[in-house]
């Protein structure tokens, strides 16, 4: 179980470390953001979800993505513009969907998934079916408009909501502490009714029972939830970020909480044989170069196209 | 045949309402929308007839509203909001512009988004700023959205079900100055054109006046004006503004060879502009004179004591139509 955990945190430490690659040499052009270390709160929380159950992410949406059942493959080709994407080349590495897995899209502007989760969540409890909506986003998007209008719509309707915050300790570039009197941004969910917590997120038992207890409230109509989960990005909030802000120290510190690191940690400690553990990654990777050889096989789209689907 | 006698209220209304019957997915959203029946009285008794569940009244969150309207319609509702005045659509203009107007392209069109964002426009009536406005035309340059505008009681009835009927999202402008104002004879066995359509509303040789919204009535008021000049003025109410229809204003602008645009909104990249542009693009060799265009001035709006001197009148309709003729 625990192995299982440590391979799907590598399958997306390793997709995002292949597209920084590829980045890098040219087959992905334009800004990119990686959630390098706080792949627990993705694996952790999406293992809660139900099938039916629509996530709606950010920007830095790719880890979700493959813990909610995305193919690599789909990413990999999405994000160098192939026609084989996931969107066809057309959503890019910020904007991609992928509703057939019950992703219902990135989005590049800070908390705007926040409200539109809330109209999932009313969908689930006109239709009867009582599906959940599970909103993500970091610390920064707390301070946005829509995300305290849509915590009170939920909260004022009694809506399935599961609100996520991933919170790394960075508003973008600025430490959220300098852009919030109050620290504990839970409260803000608590002083509009809804029950919150805040966790380690780099544990993944913390982050399935705050996540199971979200949507079981949420299929039980007991309304929203909203779960803090602390956590840290261990590259820029870039592929190009000089990363000036940092502490000194603040890395390395990371980069030994961080999940996969934990978890390897308590793996080995558990007795598992180091072989097991290694096989880990090593399997991860080889799956990542594989869906990106493929997908950097495959045709651009075509220019030609641009106008289709700008209407049903 | 079934034929009343109704006011833009009124037709609105009746439109919502058959909507509701015919479709279950249909439900209407806003502030005040519900137990008030809206603050101009447009879901009035909807709510009582259909319920709370398909007749919601939301929290003051206007980006909380049309986002909720873009969750619901991507879980398979039809969606209708109400921006309560033309300005408070600004703070949900985010959720507009970058999630509505992006989503059906994004996802290759695995996500379509039947949505319309019902917002009362213009000015008229006596209210302050943010309460009179008219935005239409940053919405029509949105790639993604499509954009109407009903200008009398009958479109209004037919419109509001063919906007709620588009798989696309729509954002439905209704002139709230003419809500209680004229009333006109609706059958409801006359087939309504389609939605994405302009009419020619009064025929004429000389001069096409192209106008929307509440200026249509202006304009044919003009026209009537003009008989006395012995001008014979022609009147297209455009109906559409996103897409744009342009034949039937080429066609009428090829044979008058005059045109002039009049609406409420700043004249400065309005949607004469636009107008002007294309009518000079396709038709320049039939163009006795410019493109005028007619508008609010290039300020914000003002207050009620002084709206009558922003919002183009007869007056200003007709001098442009001499500036026209004077070239």
């Amino acid at each position: 179980m625990k192995l299982d955990d440590l391979l799907s945190m590598w399958r997306i430490r390793a997709l995002e470390e292949k597209i920084r690659d590829l980045r890098l040499e040219g087959p992905i052009v334009g800004s990119v953001h990686l959630a390098n270390g706080q792949e627990s709160v993705a694996v952790g929380a999406c293992s809660q979800l139900r099938p039916q159950d629509a996530l709606y992410a950010t920007y830095r949406g790719h880890g979700w993505a493959v813990a909610r059942g995305v193919p690599p493959r789909e990413i990999f080709a999405e994000l160098m513009g192939r026609v084989t994407g996931v969107n066809g080349g057309r959503g890019g590495s910020a904007h991609f969907s992928a509703p057939q897995h019950g992703f219902h899209g990135e989005n590049s502007i800070v908390g705007a998934g926040a409200p539109i989760a809330v109209g999932a969540a009313l969908a689930g409890k006109y239709d009867g079916s009582r599906r959940a909506a599970m909103t993500v986003f970091g610390d920064g998007a707390i301070n946005q408009g829509a995300v305290a209008e849509a915590m009170n719509f939920a909260a004022a309707l009694g809506l399935g909501v599961v609100f996520v915050c991933e919170n790394n300790r960075y508003s973008e570039l600025t430490p959220i502490d300098d852009m919030v009197a109050e620290p504990d941004l839970s409260r803000r969910a608590s002083a509009l009714g809804i029950p919150a917590v805040r966790i380690d997120g780099n544990d993944l038992a913390q982050v399935r029972t705050a996540t199971r207890l979200a949507v079981e409230a949420a299929a039980a109509g007991r309304g929203p939830s909203f779960i803090e989960a602390h956590t840290q990005r261990i590259v820029g909030h870039y592929i190009g970020d000089s990363e000036q802000y940092r502490p000194a120290g603040e890395l390395e510190r990371d980069l030994v909480v961080e999940p996969i690191a934990r978890l390897t940690r308590e793996l080995l400690a558990d007795g598992v044989p180091t072989e097991s553990v290694e096989r880990c990654e090593r399997r991860a990777r080889e799956e990542m170069e594989t869906a990106a050889a493929a997908a950097l096989r495959d045709p651009l789209a075509d220019p030609a196209t641009a106008k289709e689907h700008l209407y049903a | 045949m079934s034929t009343s006698r109704i006011t833009l209220a009124k037709g609105l209304n009746a439109g919502l309402r058959a909507a509701m019957e015919q479709d279950d997915k249909v439900m209407l959203m806003g502030e005040d929308v519900g137990r008030l029946g809206g603050v101009f009285r447009i879901t009035d008794g909807l709510q009582k007839d259909f319920g709370e569940r398909r007749v919601l009244d939301s929290p003051l969150a206007e980006s909380g509203i049309v986002g909720t309207a873009v969750g619901l319609a991507m879980r398979g509702y039809r969606p209708v909001i109400e921006i309560q005045f033309d300005g408070f659509v600004y703070p949900a203009y985010d959720q507009i512009v970058t999630q509505v107007a992006k989503m059906s392209y994004r996802s290759q069109g695995k996500v379509p988004l039947p949505l319309v964002i019902r917002i009362p426009f213009g000015g008229g009536i006596g209210a302050v700023e943010h309460h009179s406005e008219s935005p239409e035309a940053q919405f029509a340059h949105t790639p993604g959205l499509k954009v109407v505008a009903c200008s009398n009681p009958v479109d209004g009835y037919w419109m509001i079900q063919q906007a709620i009927a588009s798989d696309d999202p729509v954002i439905f402008l209704e002139p709230k100055r003419q809500y209680h104002a004229d009333k006109a004879d609706l059958d409801t066995s006359v087939a309504p054109p389609p939605l994405f359509t302009s009419q020619v509303v009064r025929r004429g040789d000389d001069v096409t006046l192209l106008a929307y919204g509440p200026m249509v009535r202006t304009c044919l008021a003009a026209a009537e004006a003009a008989v006395s000049e012995g001008r014979s003025v022609e009147v297209i109410d455009l109906r559409t503004l996103s897409p744009l229809d342009m034949g039937p204003v080429l066609a009428s602008v090829r044979r008058t060879g005059r045109a002039v645009v009049a609406h409420e909104a700043h004249r400065n990249l309005g949607m004469g502009s636009e107008l002007s542009a294309r009518i000079t693009e396709e038709c320049f060799y039939s163009l006795q004179a410019p493109v005028l265009r007619v508008g609010g001035f290039d300020t914000p709006y003002p207050a009620a004591r002084n709206e009558h001197h922003f919002l183009p009148d007869l007056d200003r309709v007709l001098d442009a139509v001499d500036r026209s003729f004077a070239f």
